[in-house]
């Protein structure tokens, strides 16, 4: 029996396409997802691939949405497995009513058990081995062909198609045409053996303009050398490795000189404990050097950043999560490192932390952490995930203010120290827990030691109580300052459902970083259901008095976070003088990006007073 | 006691370098080190080095890990800036202030410990970076401000405090440093100042990494006699005359000798350490007759001390590789490296 058709849903839909890794099927995915986005169509793009070069499961999933919602939607529509390996579970991940496209070179009755799904069997492998020569070409091509099925099957226009390979190939024209040969084969295929378009299908909108599709690495490498970074140390690990990559080729490409000599230095570790050292000097001596690494990397730079606190010295470190405990899922997004981030390092250590929430974030943040870092003199970490550094994102366009210059806090030049008496390195000058620093080789009245162990305010050696704590409580006023300069949450109240409000509901939901574009599309769809929630998204630790505010004014606030333990929520008991119960957790940690619906039913299990510990965490 | 100021009188008559400068000009805090300390002794040499070289003292930066030796930096030239970071990781730090201001001359000192125990990865990877620093080592076997621990330089058969005997082939930085292929190695006694100063001058002079493991008796905690870079009281003498945190007072030890003898050195206790200088004709540029030597020497219980390699001309130095330009980074102006509001407006066309 076939199937019932899907009722049309235009420019609201997912693909999902499963293939095998290191077969160079990452183009034909970015291809089709670029060319949804120049169709006028937000897109948003997800991969799922393994920690692994070749041979294992992965995929790349594609939603199209009119709405411009950033998140994963958490179903798929249209599945294209190409992975025998994984058609069974493909298979079953297509909602109902949904369509599964598989190769039927070699026809799999076990595929044909889902009668509420149609399943569409496309001879790939065939088409291809009849039409190109030499396997490692016929298996590119396959993954290719598959692009032009789904442009028959979702309406996507061939010429945006051509286009695209026209500028990704701009100096391989050939290859453009045995691309394009292999696309118009599937798409003929398709529309001569389907019923195209099926009704997910594509239509051209306007609603994409004056944005670009990038991910949260590229932007943040892009971030630090418009922030005026001039060094980068790093040890490569799984996620973070790209923002290096990124940085490394815009300094290259933007910051070029006549004679070819460099104004940067990358320099790869020997592992984190060094990288980290590095910045560490570098930023002492005065650069602006900054690394990127992931939570195991974060655990072996504790030390150092520490000493980075004590000492106060600038470093700028990017953490893009991945899921733990331990090596964890390395290709997996979690927000793992809430809580060992904010206090790496023993003894009394904070660290001032921002929450990027999307790829332009991760670029504006890049600025404003090396501003935070020079001015607060003490290392700032900046939390990113897998999902936001590694995903294609639909942005705004970014953009640079022509006025910006560095701040670089109260830095002593040699005039300065001239007109001083004296140069005390630990000193509370104006009271906000800040003190004066000094750069190597600029004067000998600004030398300074900066050293790990106890000091007093003037900068010596000591193992006295009294001087000792001093400094100790400078560094509590410095942190009360830091809470200041930290960007703002965003806070946002809903409208009451109905009759008048005072501008606040009970409920709210609290997230940080990529929960953003789920919550966000959450609590479109808890209004939908008749329940309004006011939003409020931390950027910033220490967390500013608004935080506070915000959790006082609501009855209830869902913390919603990607990690088992509620690190937010720890936060936020031992950082605010919030009451327990006003916060309660929704938390999800599997590794996969945060979807609305995970959301929506927390929220509306509380609110229907069902119990359902598998979404979420009450405490 | 901690710090006490040192009493700025000079002489108005004490020599001058061509700054204008006097030794004076060169010190630092007082050493907290127990008095006898051969670190001391380097410290003072490193102050003539860095007098005779006439360095400006702002253009020196001072680095260091954790440990006695690490402290030392406070002991010297305190118009500099100085590090004292983490137990190990000095050269990390060293890597980055160095990539930020190509121009400042670096002296790293670091302990057998602190080299060769916990920093042996960092020590071997700035070789490898031919980072343009000097690194002294101050050897002495021993984990001293822990009190009296084996380090990896510790000999096999030394004895701890309480009896304990090493049984571990010991380290040796310097045929390590050849091995790694650093472009500067040089071996020196802390009591002996003569050869010390220019090989500390040469160092700070030679544009790559510099390695000059310093021996250096620690005179509280390295007590084995017959040890070859310790001041071996007898056991017995040792425990009957002393309570365990009772450092025993000394006076810093000197010798001269001339170039190509060996030579065994008295030391506190009545042990000595045996020392050979090069010969005069030994060529320091040859790598592999330079590690064979040294080999040859250690197995007969003797350590060469002297210069024992330098590449004219070293290859691979950091910047060098990386093409950085001659301003040193900490001082490019922010113009420079913006690429500005319209370049990135353009830059956005490829990710559309």
């Amino acid at each position: 029996m076939p199937p019932k058709a899907a009722p049309e849903r235009v420019n609201d839909f997912v693909i999902k396409i499963g293939t095998v890794n290191g077969t160079g099927s990452a183009s034909a995915n970015g291809l089709l997802m670029k060319a949804v986005f120049r169709s006028g169509v937000p897109v948003v793009g997800k991969n799922y691939f393994p920690s692994n070069i070749q041979g294992a499961p992965t995929w790349y999933e594609i939603r199209v949405t009119r709405a411009g919602y950033r998140a994963r939607a958490g179903q798929v529509d249209i599945m294209v497995a190409l992975n025998p390996e994984s058609y069974a579970r493909d298979l079953q991940e297509v909602v109902s009513g949904g369509y599964f496209v598989y190769d039927c070179t070699w026809p799999r009755p076990a595929l044909l058990r889902r009668d509420d799904v149609t399943v569409l069997g496309v001879p790939l492998a065939r088409l291809c081995n009849e039409n190109f020569q030499g396997v490692r070409t016929r298996i590119l091509m396959k993954n290719i062909c598959y692009a032009g099925v789904l442009a028959a099957l979702c309406d996507l226009d061939l010429d945006v198609i051509r286009g695209l390979l026209a500028e990704t190939y701009a100096k391989k024209p050939q290859l453009v045409e045995s691309n394009m040969k292999a696309i118009q084969l599937g798409y003929d295929y398709a529309r001569k053996a389907f019923d195209c378009p099926l009704p997910l299908r594509v239509a051209k909108l306007d609603a994409t303009k004056g944005h670009i599709i990038i991910d949260g690495n590229t932007a943040a490498g892009l971030g630090c050398v418009y922030a005026g970074a001039t060094v980068g140390a790093w040890y490569p690990i799984t996620p973070s490795t790209s923002l290096m990559d990124a940085y490394k080729s815009f300094a290259e490409r933007l910051r070029a000189t006549p004679d070819g000599r460099k104004n940067y230095v990358m320099i790869q570790a020997e592992d984190e404990l060094a990288s980290i050292g590095m910045v560490i000097g570098a930023n002492w001596n005065g650069a602006r050097a900054f690394t990127a690494t992931s939570g195991p990397g974060i655990s072996l730079m504790q030390e150092f950043l520490g000493l980075g606190y004590y000492t106060e010295t600038p470093a700028v470190v990017f953490d893009v999560q991945r899921v733990g405990p331990s090596t964890g899922m390395p290709t997996r997004t979690q927000q793992s490192d809430l809580r060992s981030a904010a206090y790496a390092s023993h003894g009394d250590t904070r660290h001032v932390c921002l929450y990027p929430a999307n790829p332009e974030e991760c670029f504006y943040f890049a600025a404003t952490a090396f501003d935070l870092a020079d001015r607060l003199q003490t290392p700032v970490l900046v939390l990113s995930d897998l999902d936001i550094g590694m995903n294609d994102w639909m942005c705004p366009d970014l953009k640079w203010d022509e006025n910006y210059q560095p701040d670089r806090g109260k830095l002593l030049d040699a005039e300065q120290l001239s007109k001083i008496d004296k140069f005390w390195r630990y000193y509370d000058h104006d009271d906000d827990g800040i003190p004066q620093r000094t750069l190597p080789g600029v004067s000998a009245k600004g030398a300074w030691f900066a050293r790990g162990s106890g000091h007093t305010q003037y900068g010596a050696y000591t193992e006295d109580s009294r001087d000792y704590q001093i400094v100790l409580d400078r560094l509590r006023k410095k942190w009360i300052t830091a809470s200041r300069l930290v960007p703002k949450a965003i806070i946002e109240n809903s409208a009451p459902i109905e009759g008048e409000g005072n501008g606040t509901n009970e409920l709210a939901i609290v997230t940080v970083g990529s929960g953003d574009a789920p919550v966000r599309e959450a609590i479109d769809r808890l209004r939908a259901q008749g329940v309004a929630v006011d939003y409020m998204r931390v950027r910033g630790f220490p967390f500013g008095e608004e935080v506070e505010t915000f959790l006082n004014a609501h009855k209830t606030s869902f913390i919603v976070e990607q990690n088992r333990d509620a690190q937010l929520r720890a936060l936020l008991l031992l950082e605010t003088g919030v009451e327990k119960g006003r916060m309660r957790s929704i938390l999800h940690y599997n590794g996969m990006p945060l979807a609305a619906a995970y959301v929506v039913d927390g929220v509306m299990a509380a609110v229907q007073d069902r119990a359902r510990p598998a979404a979420q965490l009450v405490r | 006691m901690t710090f006490m100021a040192k009493p700025k009188v000079a002489h108005p008559e004490l020599p001058r370098n061509a700054l204008g400068l006097t030794r004076r000009d060169y010190e630092g805090s007082n050493s907290t080190l127990c008095a006898g300390c051969g670190h001391d002794s380097i410290t003072a040499s490193i102050v003539e080095a860095c007098w005779a070289n006439a360095l400006q003292p702002q253009n020196l930066v001072k680095l260091s890990g954790i440990g006695c030796s690490s402290k030392t930096t406070a002991y010297f030239v305190s118009g500099a800036h100085g590090f004292n970071s983490v137990h190990g990781r000095m050269p990390s730090v060293a890597t980055g202030a160095n990539a930020a201001n190509r121009k400042l001359h670096y002296i790293g000192v670091s302990g057998d410990g602190d080299t060769l125990s916990i920093g042996l990865g960092q020590f071997i990877h700035a070789i490898r970076r031919n980072l343009n620093m000097v690194y002294i080592i101050e050897n002495n076997g021993v984990y001293g401000l822990t009190k009296g621990q084996f380090s990896a330089s510790a000999d096999v058969g030394t004895k701890a405090k309480k009896g304990e005997v090493n049984s571990q082939p010991p380290i040796d930085p310097v045929q390590l440093a050849l091995t790694l292929g650093a472009s500067f190695v040089g071996r020196g006694f802390s009591g002996d100042k003569r050869q010390l100063v220019p090989l500390i001058q040469a160092g700070l002079r030679h544009p790559g990494f510099a390695l000059i493991d310093v021996l250096s008796p620690c005179v509280t905690f390295n007590d084995h006699e017959g040890s070859t870079k310790s001041y071996a009281y007898t056991r017995e003498h040792y425990h009957a005359a002393v309570e365990a945190d009772y450092v025993p007072r000394a006076e810093a030890i000197a010798v001269d000798y001339p170039a190509g003898e060996s030579l065994l050195v008295p030391l506190h206790d009545g042990s000595q350490v045996r020392l050979r200088k090069l010969e005069p004709a030994f060529d320091t540029r040859n790598r592999a007759n330079a590690y064979a030597y040294i080999d040859a020497k250690l197995h007969e219980g003797e350590y060469v001390t002297g210069l024992i390699h330098a590449q004219d001309a070293p290859e691979h130095e950091l910047h060098a590789v990386n093409r950085t330009a001659a301003t040193p980074l900490n001082r490019m102006p922010y113009e420079r490296l913006n690429p500005g509001a319209a370049t990135l407006a353009k830059l956005m066309a490829r990710y559309r």
